[in-house]
């Protein structure tokens, strides 16, 4: 199902650099939107339940385009197996409590801003999308930073959650700064350096600080972009996929 | 919930609208809060327009039961409106 030697032709064309990189952001917002849209019905208050949807279905519209440049949007969704796919181990990672979602929120909105921020000023064929997608990505960066503000400067409880969310998911965001195929001319490093600076000056706010624990290397997690996934994400695509895969080549 | 997430009045002013129309409430934490929620409920991120939140106890109601002292007065006296005048034939839409 996944033999990339008989997909059709792309919309990036022979571009393989820039097909990987579109398989790349894309599955990121696929399946970030995915795990938002499991709070649906669950959510806190009515009100916080719309604002997750709206940047579920934000990511879900960015996905289409990414996945839509990389080939067939629907076969590229549910037709693929867990090793095909290139999302961050971040993206993947469980819910858990409203906390441990808005840290999540809060890693990956600030990078994901960054990088589009780049993308639309560099000329190349994410430009067009990412200077739409940037100004979704400001509101759900504002979003994470609300709620961060409101968590860390609450109450003991919602302190003590969203510390634990920290030190759980610090792990995870040393690899969305591992250069992505095809897009190794951005400066990544720099890139970092204005991620640390904002998601540190959010949590300085919050009167929290930083985890202590490494990003990178031998004890840090994150291959995702390589196709190795943590054990959750297999559960997440088979609810994803079933239907698909029940009745391949239905049309919806 | 009511104690924390107190219930905020929204009012829109559209793009080309003249002026803020109550567009229904919401529970929000605070006001920044309020207004956040405020865009997604009732503008869906329509761009250039504005939004004003006022928390519903900072609001003071005219009383259901006081209709008639407030309002009244102006109903039982018919030379306080333009009723006296004879509509000239043909003016159908005055």
């Amino acid at each position: 199902m996944t033999d990339t030697g008989t997909r059709p032709a792309t919309a990036l064309g022979k571009d393989t650099g820039a097909t990987a990189a579109a398989l790349a952001l894309g599955d990121d917002a696929l399946i970030l939107s995915h795990r938002l849209g499991e709070w649906a019905g669950n959510a806190p208050v009515l009100e916080e339940e719309v604002a997750l949807a709206n940047i579920a279905l934000d990511l879900l519209g960015q996905a289409r385009v990414l996945l839509s440049l990389a080939g067939d949007e629907d076969e590229l969704a549910f037709l693929r197996d867990e090793r095909a796919f290139r999302n961050l181990q971040l993206v993947e990672q469980p819910n858990g409590d409203f906390a441990h979602t808005i840290v999540r929120q809060l890693f990956f909105s600030f990078y994901q801003h960054e990088l589009y921020g780049e993308l639309a000023r560099a000329e190349g064929p994410f430009a067009p999308l990412a200077a739409k997608a940037v100004k979704e990505t400001a509101y759900h960066r504002d979003h994470a930073e609300q709620w961060t503000l409101r968590l860390g400067d609450g109450t003991q409880e919602s302190r003590a959650r969203i510390r634990t969310a920290l030190d759980a998911l610090w792990k995870y965001t040393g690899e969305m700064f591992e250069p992505v195929e095809g897009l190794e001319d951005l400066d990544w490093a720099a890139l970092q350096g204005r991620w640390l600076a904002a998601v540190g000056g959010v949590l300085e706010r919050a009167g929290l600080t930083a985890p202590e624990g490494p990003r990178s290397g031998a004890w840090a997690a994150g291959a995702g972009r390589q196709g190795l996934h943590t054990e959750p994400f297999g559960r997440l695509l088979a609810e994803m996929q079933h239907l698909h895969r029940s009745h391949p080549g239905a049309s919806w | 919930m009511t104690q924390n997430w107190p219930l905020w009045e929204v009012f829109v002013r559209s793009r080309r609208g003249l002026s803020h129309t109550h567009a229904g409430s919401l529970h929000a934490p605070d006001a920044e809060m309020a207004l956040r929620n405020a865009r997604d409920l009732y503008t869906r991120r329509g761009e250039g327009i504005s939004i004003w939140v006022v928390p519903s106890t900072g609001i003071t109601a005219s009383s259901p039961d006081e209709r008639d002292p407030f309002f009244a007065p102006s109903a039982d006296k018919p030379y306080r409106h333009p009723t006296f005048y004879d509509i000239p034939e043909g003016v159908s839409h005055l």
